[in-house]
């Protein structure tokens, strides 16, 4: 069985079939995929799977890193947190990190890049590749998976101009667009269902990530899977179990953070967590590697709730993971968690910690509620966010961008 | 010239049916509303792919089996400006009894208008959430698969991907002549056999349902007819 035929167990063979069909338009085309980490984070883990997909379409296509020291990460993990509304200016020296990492990086790919008919730059971190191609052939497109809805201005106004001049870009959400002066498409992004960390477990894979943690399967968990960052509002998820235990007192309480390469403030924000969390037993507060992806996979299936209370968030694929898992989610009302968490339907929104608690302590005195909102779940990421549908729309942008910008573009 | 998929030859014998397919995708137009008022300016001058997409293309986005509104400017009315009113006027539109989408515009826009004079606290009351105005990109191809019988509708509708479903039985209401599905247009040429089917398929309501419902539902009908006809 290829690639393909796999994700068609899940999907149905004519979701597969439509993506042969539209991938022979793109027969031979050469693809070029540009981040800044190849493990770690949502991104590394949809490419990981996007480009042997589209090479098995026919799809001549390339996944390169470019590589920073730590000025670089720190300067582009200054630049997410801007981006996403943190009003703090970056550093002259950061920026000149930058400018020089990406000027070093374009010496190395500038011949794969000049030479490909499609080239994907995911996030800000290489966005200063396209000014050091002046000769490339082929149409750059530049994928934003950030929540841009409102970004700190002096720095949007900075990377806007490495930006404007690509042929497209891509946000997961209209709010997140900015004004450009090129199509802005908008795709958000997916899962893998055949990727480690959504894969079926057994029962008693589960069990044994359950023991090796000390957690108590037969006891009420709840948990969040995301980077220890504080848009992500660990403490507030703290509060909250903290809230929902007087009247829960069996409940556990699991966060677990994946590191990731470009992410240096993860360390700090940890040891902001341990201090609010104090000595509670019930609290397990999880650093895990990048490549964890079992372990993650376990805690979510071993969760009866998966929290995701973000003050920012892009997409959320944590959301969608758990959604996959037949879990509902409680779930800050911003960003990409909108599109996915639906009040009553597949999980609850909250705005403060308090409103998560109401909503942890209803659905743990509602277990049939549980089980319904989470075959929704699981339901309405089938038909939406796995990596089938992701790498569909990517695959008619490409078409497009070829054919022009006319609505209407009909194929032989 | 918009393309229409199954035509009929001068002689009256029915051309094959051609699957066709179709893959969306969806561009910010950078246009937003948080007030009505605002939204009427908006839509004034937006691009009818734009009313395209937020009639036909979410069908094709992701979105929840049972939708309350059967489009995005009533859903957002109601959840966005909270008033009833207006989003059940704007959801009782049905956008093929319109000559073109211009028209379908003017509609809304009246709509809107009216709905402004009878409520003056609508002119500054602020949406909870903000309307986006999108567009979508709309690729079209041939699958190289074809029918020559409608006694093969039934087995075929039910591979068929959910957008080539929504080709041929939404998209082609705003191509074709009188509005209606390609597959009712195609038995046209098969004569009066294929009244009834055509009548029931013109009961089939493509707004509320998941597509795999209305895939459901056409090879039910398709199937039926299939026995219907065959000795």
């Amino acid at each position: 069985m290829n690639l393909l035929e796999s994700y068609a167990q899940f999907t149905g063979t004519d979701v597969v079939e439509h993506l042969r069909q539209l991938a022979a338009h793109l027969a031979g085309a050469k693809v070029v995929h540009v981040n800044s980490t190849r493990t770690g984070g949502g991104v590394a883990e949809i490419l990981a799977k996007m480009v042997p997909l589209s090479t098995e379409l026919g799809i001549d296509t390339h996944w390169e890193v470019i590589m920073g020291e730590s000025e670089f990460f720190e300067c582009t993990k200054g630049m997410h947190n801007t981006l996403q509304g943190s009003r703090i200016p970056l550093d002259e020296r950061l920026l000149k990190a930058y400018e020089e990492t990406n000027a070093r990086n374009a010496e190395i790919l500038r011949p794969v890049l000049e030479d490909a008919d499609f080239v994907i730059i995911h996030d800000p971190q290489p966005a200063p590749l396209l000014a050091a191609c002046p000769n490339r052939k082929g149409k750059w497109i530049w994928r934003c998976h950030i929540d841009a809805s409102h970004p700190y201005r002096p720095v949007w106004k900075y990377l806007r101009r490495f930006v404007a001049p690509y042929d497209a870009s891509i946000f997961s959400l209209a709010a997140f667009a900015q004004e450009l002066p090129h199509p802005q498409y908008l795709i958000p992004p997916s899962i893998d269902p055949l990727g480690d960390k959504n894969i079926e477990l057994d029962a008693e894979t589960i069990r044994a990530c359950c023991d090796r943690y000390r957690i108590d399967p037969e006891r009420p968990l709840v948990v969040q899977i995301s980077r220890f960052d504080r848009f992500k509002d660990p403490v507030g998820v703290i509060q909250a179990y903290r809230l929902a235990k007087r009247f829960l007192p069996a409940l556990q309480l699991v966060l677990a953070g994946g590191g990731a390469a470009d992410d240096p403030e993860g360390e700090t924000v940890l040891a902001e967590v341990r201090t609010c969390a104090q000595d509670d037993p019930d609290i397990h507060l999880l650093l895990l590697p990048s490549d964890a992806h079992l372990e993650i996979n376990a805690l979510q299936r071993a969760a009866d709730i998966v929290l995701q209370k973000s003050i920012r968030e892009g997409f959320g694929l944590t959301v969608t993971e758990a959604m996959w898992k037949n879990k509902p989610v409680i779930g800050g009302d911003v960003g990409g968690i909108r599109l996915q968490v639906i009040n009553h339907y597949t999980g609850f929104l909250v705005n403060t910690h308090e409103g998560a608690a109401l909503r942890i302590r209803y659905l743990m005195h509602q277990p049939g509620k549980i089980k319904a909102m989470g075959e929704n779940a699981r339901a309405f990421v089938r038909d939406n966010f796995l990596i089938t549908r992701d790498l569909r729309e990517h695959l008619t942008l490409l078409v497009s961008l070829l054919h022009g910008a006319q609505d209407r573009i009909v194929l032989d | 010239m918009p393309e229409k998929a199954p035509p009929v030859n001068i002689s009256g014998s029915a051309k094959p049916f051609s699957i066709r397919d179709c893959a969306l995708v969806t561009l910010a137009t950078g246009r937003k509303a948080r007030m009505l008022r605002e939204f009427r300016s908006e839509l004034a001058h937006i691009d009818t792919a734009s009313l395209y997409h937020h009639f036909w293309g979410g069908l094709l986005e992701p979105r929840f089996d049972e939708r309350e509104y059967n489009n995005d400017f009533a859903a957002w009315v109601r959840h966005g400006i909270h008033d009833a009113v207006l989003a059940e006027r704007l959801s009782a539109l049905a956008p093929t009894e319109f000559a073109d989408l211009e028209a379908l515009r003017q509609e809304i826009i009246d709509l809107v208008d009216m709905r402004l004079d009878e409520a003056e606290y609508l002119s500054w009351t602020r949406a909870t959430q903000q309307f986006e105005f999108q567009r979508s990109q709309i690729v079209v191809f041939d699958t190289k698969h074809r029918l020559q019988n409608p006694s093969e509708l039934g087995s075929a509708i039910s591979t068929l991907s959910l957008s080539s479903i929504f080709y041929h039985f939404i998209d082609a209401r705003r191509r074709t002549a009188d509005g209606r599905d390609d597959f009712s247009d195609w038995l046209t040429v098969f004569g009066e056999e294929f009244t009834s089917l055509q009548q029931r398929i013109a009961g089939v309501d493509p707004w509320f349902g998941s597509l795999g419902e209305l895939r459901d539902e056409l090879a039910q009908l398709f199937s039926s007819c299939s026995l219907e006809t065959t000795p």
